[in-house]
């Protein structure tokens, strides 16, 4: 027994990349483009992750002030696909006034939609979010529904013609986990679009833990941006997507009650 | 005659369009777009009226 250990990464697990209608994405990170203290520190944390996928808000802009600019705000659209969302929200009609807006800037009708009428909770409204992916899909949206981890509310959505759904782990920005686990796991075991984990997500463990269960992508804001190096913790949750996703295809081993020696019950020294 | 844009009262000459308005913040902000009333127009060479609400957007960070 002398030989070297191989330095060699082992072969690489085999992915399909993801992918929703007509758009391919190779990286199941998805990152929220908010709170970041500086466009440095985001275009950082963005070349980290590995993401294709940016979201972003619509907003008044300001004439005295710099703003607007994918670059500058730290984004490269060459790189990323910019998706806009419709933060902000009280009910379908503004989602849908935001969402038409968004299509002006971006130039495509790729929307994540966010309808929140209760600003202490951030709690995604269920009639006014089924209400407007109807109307937005007949205008011809795609649409990615934010929706509370209801797996009836799963099955209209996608009935409505939503792209993917886009359940909540925990509130936004709290960073607290996959609280919704149970929950997210009937969505998935019912689903016939593409699951992306959204809100809540603090730890790349969580992240892992979404990826296991079956998730096709997570989308994550608040862990990164508030994280102490928002570019390391953005390398963090890449490694993590990508051992999450490795694992749900490998298929987890069992779960047992009771223990089960891993080492061989015979040939002991002490035997007679 | 008097229009809102962006929520504040202003005081625009008779003919501006809101392309002319878009200008003014596009020194700023590379992108932006307008709503007139509600809804985007198809096109931004259209000439606003008295009373007009407009709104002129663009992207900030958001998740």
């Amino acid at each position: 027994m002398n030989q070297t250990p191989s330095t060699e990464t082992p072969t690489a697990f085999h992915d399909e990349p993801l992918r929703i209608r007509e758009r391919i994405f190779s990286s199941r990170l998805w990152i929220g483009s908010g709170k970041f203290s500086s466009p440095k520190i985001l275009a950082a944390a963005l070349g980290r992750s590995g993401a294709h996928l940016v979201t972003v808000a619509v907003r008044r802009a300001d004439p005295t002030a710099r703003g607007g600019d994918p670059a500058f705000l730290g984004i490269d659209p060459e790189k990323v696909f910019l998706l806009p969302n419709t933060s902000g929200a009280r009910n379908a009609a503004e989602a849908l006034r935001l969402a038409r807006l968004g299509r002006a800037l971006v130039g495509h009708a790729w929307v994540k939609l966010e309808v929140t009428p209760d600003p202490a909770t951030l709690m995604p409204d269920p009639v006014e979010t089924l209400l407007a992916t109807e109307l937005l899909v007949k205008e011809g949206f795609t649409v990615l529904p934010y929706m509370h981890a209801d797996p009836v509310l799963a099955l209209r959505l996608q009935d409505a013609g939503a792209a993917t759904v886009m359940p909540l782990a925990a509130p936004i920005g709290t960073n607290r986990g996959l609280r919704t686990r149970d929950l997210i796991e009937m969505i998935l075991a019912q689903a016939r679009v593409p699951v992306i984990v959204d809100a809540g997500i603090g730890l790349p463990s969580h992240a892992a833990e979404a990826m296991e269960i079956g998730a096709s992508a997570v989308l994550v804001n608040t862990a990164i941006a508030t994280a102490g190096s928002p570019p390391d913790m953005a390398e963090a949750f890449r490694l993590a997507v990508l051992a999450g996703r490795a694992a749900y295809l490998s298929g987890p081993g069992r779960v047992l009650e009771q223990a089960e020696a891993s080492s061989p019950l015979t040939g002991f020294l002490w035997e007679k | 005659m008097k229009i809102i844009v962006n929520g504040s009262s202003r005081e625009i000459g008779s003919g501006t369009t809101l392309l002319d308005l878009l200008r003014t913040f596009r020194d700023q902000n590379s992108l932006v777009v307008g709503e007139l009333n509600g809804e985007v127009p198809s096109d931004e060479n259209v000439a606003l009226s008295e009373g007009d609400r407009v709104e002129i957007v663009t992207f900030v960070g958001g998740g």
